[in-house]
C-alpha cells in the first residue's frame, strides 16, 4: 500500500486536485481511500457527490468512544473509500488534537487493513501545529505531494512545508515525491516552478493547466473524470495520477530561505517587458 | 463528609464527581517502575510528574524516582522537542539509567509532539549512550484511566524489546520460560504469581515487575536503581516463553498480544487471579502449558477450601459493593459471589463495555438485580448504596468516606491504598492471597457483629 499526503497553502486547490487524481487512479483500477484532515470536512465531497458523510470527529463526539468502521467510511466514485477527520467550530477547540485522534480511532478500526494500493491524506494548508503533522508522523503518510502555483505565497508555503517533511524524513521513513502545480496563468510558470521544484531537491511531478472544466465539475460534485470523461482536463489528471504511479524520486527536501525564493522569483517569474 | 450526597440518582451526561480513576501516566509511570535500572521520564510540565511521584509513594511508602520535561509555557507553543532532548542529555549524564520509559501527558499529546521522531533526533546527536534504551508510550489523560496507561506502557516493553527467538537458538537444558503480565498489582502480588509459576517447574519472565523495588528493604543506605525490575536481557528474550499469560483484560492483554505479534508466542488472556476460580485457571494454564502441580500447591488450595467452609456462615447472603479497576473488580466480584455473597454494586471507573457483559456473566441470573456500572464515579456509588444498603464495601482507600458515611464495614483492596499499610508486602492475588482477602473481611464482618451485638448476643466463639 502506497501512504500518500498532500499538502500546500490553503485555497491552492488541494482537495480538487487529490480527487481528481484518485479518480484517475481510481480508473486505472487502483483501489483507494482518502482521508480529509481538513475541519471543513469538504476533502471527499466531489467523490462522494456532496457532503454527504458525518466525519469522524462529528461521530465521536455523538455516538461516544464505540464507533464502528461503517459510521465513518463512504464509498465514493468508483468504490473510493471516503473517510473524513472534521474537527471543532472555527475559532474553538484544537483541531490539530482532532487529526491525531481521528486518525488514531481509524487505525484501530482497521481502516487500513483492507487491500488497499493507496490511502490519501489531504492535509490543510501549511503545517501549523503537531496535529497537522500527525499524517507524516511514524510512516502513517510515506510520500508527500505539494500542490503550488507560481504564486509567491504558494511557494512560499511549499518550502515552509518542505521544513516539516525535513524534520520528520531525518529520522523516518517520509520523503517528497514532488511538486504538483496547479496552474494559476502566472507568468512562466512552468519554468519558475520546474526551477523551484529543482531547487528543493525534487521534480514538478505534473503541470495541471488551469481549465474552468474544473469549475464546472465542481458545481456538478463530481471530478473531472466522472463530469466529462472526455474532456482535455481529464487526460491531465489521468496523466498526473500515472505519473504519481510510475514515480521513484523520493528525496528529503532542501527547503529555501526567504531569500533565496525570492531571487529566484526574479530570475523567473517575470516575463520580459522590455 | 458526604452526609448531604442525596439519595435520589438523578440522571447526569456531563460531570463526574468523586471518579473511580485517575490518569494514564501514574500507570505508565509506575508500569516503567517495574524494569529494572529503569527511569520513567513524564514529557510534559513538573506539576504531572510530581502529583504521580507523590501519589505512587502514598500508596507503596517508597521514594519514586521520576524525571520529566519540565514544559514552560514556551514549550506548549514550540514543541517539547528542546526539553525532552535536554532531558534525556541530563538523565543519561546525571542518572545512569539503562532504560528511560518516557510517557506523554495531557499537553504534549495536543500538541501533538512525536515521541520516535524526538528520540531519533537525539540518537542521532549521540544524547542517548551506546547500549541505553528509551522507549515511549503515548497516556492522553483524557482518554481512559491509569489501567489503560499502565496497558500502553506494558505493551511499548513488547513494542520495543520482544523478539523471535528461532528454536536453534533456545537452550534446552533450561527450564521451560513462561511469561507473565501482572497487571496493575502490588509488588507482594506478582512476587506471589512468580512464586505459583517457579513451584510449577518454569522460568518466570514477568514484565513489568516491581518487586524489589516497590518493596524494598530498608539497609539504611539509599539506592536509585534497587535491585528487583525486569531485565533488558529478560525483555529480549521474550520470545523464548511457551506462552505469555496476561493477568486482566484491561491491564495486561494488549502487551500479551504485541508479545505474541513480534515474537510469536502465543498468548493466553486470563483474569486477575484474586480468589479460588480465577487462582484456579491460572493453575490450569500453567499446567496446560507444561506446568506440575505438586502436592504443596495443592494443599494451599485444600487449605483455602477448608477455609471458605469454616466461614461460609459469616458470608453467607450477605450484600457486597466492589468499585475499582475493571480487573480487581471483576476477580472480585467472581470470588465474592464463590463465597455466597451476593454483590449487589458492581463499579469501575475505567471505561469499557466489556465490563458490563463479564459482570453479568460472573452474576449469572442474580445480574439482573445487580448494578452494573462502568464508567462510573463514587458519587453514584454512593448513592447505589443509599438506595439499597450493603453488609461490605470493597474498594480503594477512596471507599473510606462512603463506608464512613453509611458506616458500612470495609475493606480495602486494589489500588490506591493510602492509609493502611502491608498491601506491598502480604499479596491479594493467588490462595495465599485469597486467604488473605477472606480473613481481612471476616475481620470486618464480625468486628462489626461485635460492635452492635446487645450483651446478650455478644458470643465469646463466632
Amino acid at each position: 500500500m502506497r501512504k500518500v499526503a498532500i499538502y500546500g497553502k490553503g485555497g491552492i486547490g488541494k482537495s480538487t486536485t487529490t480527487q481528481n487524481t484518485v479518480a484517475g487512479l481510481a480508473e486505472m483500477g487502483r483501489k483507494v481511500m482518502v482521508v480529509g484532515c481538513d475541519p471543513k470536512a469538504d476533502s471527499t465531497r466531489l467523490l462522494l457527490g456532496g457532503l454527504a458523510q458525518r466525519s469522524v470527529l462529528d461521530t465521536l463526539r455523538i455516538e461516544g468512544e464505540d464507533v464502528e468502521l461503517e459510521d465513518v467510511l463512504a464509498k465514493g466514485f468508483s468504490d473510493t473509500n471516503c473517510v473524513e477527520s472534521g474537527g471543532p467550530e472555527p475559532g474553538v477547540g484544537c483541531a490539530g488534537r482532532g487529526i491525531i485522534t481521528s486518525i488514531n480511532l481509524l487505525e484501530r478500526l482497521g481502516a487500513y487493513e483492507e487491500e488497499l494500493d493507496y490511502v490519501f491524506y489531504d492535509v490543510l494548508g501549511d503545517v501549523v501545529c503537531g496535529g497537522f503533522a500527525m499524517p507524516i508522523r511514524e510512516g502513517k503518510a510515506e510520500e508527500i505531494y505539494i500542490v503550488a502555483s507560481g504564486e509567491m505565497m504558494a511557494m512560499y508555503a511549499a518550502s515552509n512545508i518542505c521544513k516539516g517533511i525535513k524534520k520528520f524524513a531525518t529520522n523516518g521513513t517520509v520523503r517528497l515525491g514532488g511538486i504538483i502545480c496547479n496552474s494559476r496563468k502566472v507568468d512562466n510558470e512552468y519554468e519558475l516552478l520546474d526551477a523551484f521544484a529543482k531547487q528543493l531537491g525534487t521534480q514538478m511531478i505534473h503541470f495541471v493547466p488551469r481549465d474552468n472544466d474544473v469549475q464546472r465539475a465542481e458545481i456538478h460534485k463530481k471530478t473531472v473524470i466522472e463530469w466529462d470523461p472526455t474532456c482535455n482536463q481529464a487526460d491531465e489528471y489521468r496523466t498526473l495520477a500515472k505519473a504519481i504511479e510510475d514515480n521513484d524520486m523520493f528525496v528529503i527536501p532542501k527547503p529555501m530561505e526567504t531569500e533565496a525564493l525570492e531571487s529566484l522569483l526574479l530570475e523567473h517569474g517575470m516575463l520580459d517587458v522590455a | 463528609m458526604l452526609n448531604h450526597t442525596p439519595t435520589e440518582i438523578a440522571e447526569r451526561s456531563a460531570l463526574r464527581i468523586n471518579p473511580a480513576k485517575t490518569c494514564q501516566p501514574i500507570g505508565a509511570m509506575y508500569a516503567a517502575l517495574g524494569i529494572h535500572r529503569c527511569l520513567p521520564y513524564s514529557h510534559g510540565s513538573q506539576g504531572c510528574c510530581s502529583y504521580h511521584r507523590s501519589h505512587l509513594t502514598r500508596h507503596f511508602k517508597e521514594p519514586v524516582m521520576a524525571a520529566s520535561s519540565s514544559f514552560t509555557e514556551g514549550a506548549s507553543v514550540f514543541g517539547g522537542q528542546p526539553n525532552l532532548m535536554e532531558g534525556l542529555k541530563t538523565v543519561f549524564t546525571t542518572y545512569d539509567p539503562d532504560v528511560v520509559a518516557v510517557h506523554t501527558t495531557c499537553l504534549s499529546e495536543t500538541i501533538g509532539d512525536d515521541i520516535p521522531q524526538i528520540v531519533g533526533e537525539a540518537k542521532r546527536q549521540d544524547i542517548i549512550p551506546e547500549g541505553k534504551y528509551v522507549i515511549h508510550a503515548n497516556t492522553p489523560s483524557y482518554v481512559g484511566s491509569h489501567v489503560v496507561g499502565f496497558s500502553n506502557m506494558c505493551t511499548a516493553m513488547a513494542t520495543y524489546f520482544a523478539q523471535e527467538v528461532k528454536p536453534a537458538r533456545r537452550r534446552h537444558t533450561d527450564a521451560t520460560q513462561i511469561n507473565i503480565v501482572p497487571g496493575f498489582v502490588d509488588p507482594s502480588d506478582m512476587r506471589e504469581l512468580r512464586r505459583l509459576a517457579e513451584a510449577t517447574g518454569f522460568k518466570v519472565t514477568m514484565f513489568p515487575d516491581t518487586s524489589g523495588v516497590m518493596d524494598a528493604p530498608q539497609t539504611g543506605k539509599h539506592i536509585f536503581y534497587p535491585d528487583g525490575g525486569t531485565t533488558v536481557d529478560e525483555l529480549k528474550n521474550l520470545g523464548r516463553g511457551v506462552a505469555t499469560m496476561a493477568l486482566g483484560w484491561w491491564a495486561s492483554r494488549d502487551a500479551a498480544i504485541q508479545v505474541e505479534k513480534k515474537a510469536y508466542v502465543p498468548r493466553e488472556i486470563l483474569d486477575l487471579p484474586i480468589g479460588i476460580a480465577a487462582t484456579d485457571r491460572f493453575m490450569q494454564i500453567l499446567k496446560f502449558r507444561g506446568g506440575v502441580i505438586t502436592p504443596d500447591l495443592e494443599r494451599e488450595r485444600g487449605q483455602l477450601v477448608d477455609l471458605m467452609v469454616d466461614t461460609q456462615q459469616h458470608f453467607h447472603g450477605k450484600k457486597v459493593a466492589i468499585f475499582g479497576d475493571p480487573d480487581h473488580v471483576l476477580a472480585l466480584t467472581e470470588y465474592v459471589r464463590d463465597l455466597g455473597m451476593i454483590p449487589v454494586h458492581v463499579l469501575t471507573g475505567t471505561p469499557g463495555k466489556r465490563f458490563t457483559s463479564e459482570a453479568e456473566r460472573i452474576l449469572g441470573p442474580k445480574a439482573a438485580s445487580s448494578n452494573i456500572k462502568s464508567e462510573g464515579d463514587l458519587f453514584t456509588l454512593h448513592q447505589l448504596i443509599k438506595n439499597e444498603p450493603v453488609d461490605l464495601l470493597l474498594g480503594n482507600t477512596y471507599g473510606k468516606y462512603i463506608a464512613q458515611a453509611q458506616d458500612i464495614p470495609f475493606v480495602r483492596v486494589g489500588w490506591p491504598i493510602l492509609d493502611r499499610v502491608g498491601h506491598s508486602l502480604i499479596p491479594t492475588l493467588g490462595y495465599a492471597g485469597a486467604v488473605r482477602l477472606l480473613t481481612k473481611m471476616t475481620d470486618a464482618l464480625l468486628d462489626r457483629r461485635d460492635r452492635d451485638a446487645p450483651d446478650h448476643q455478644f458470643e465469646l466463639v463466632l
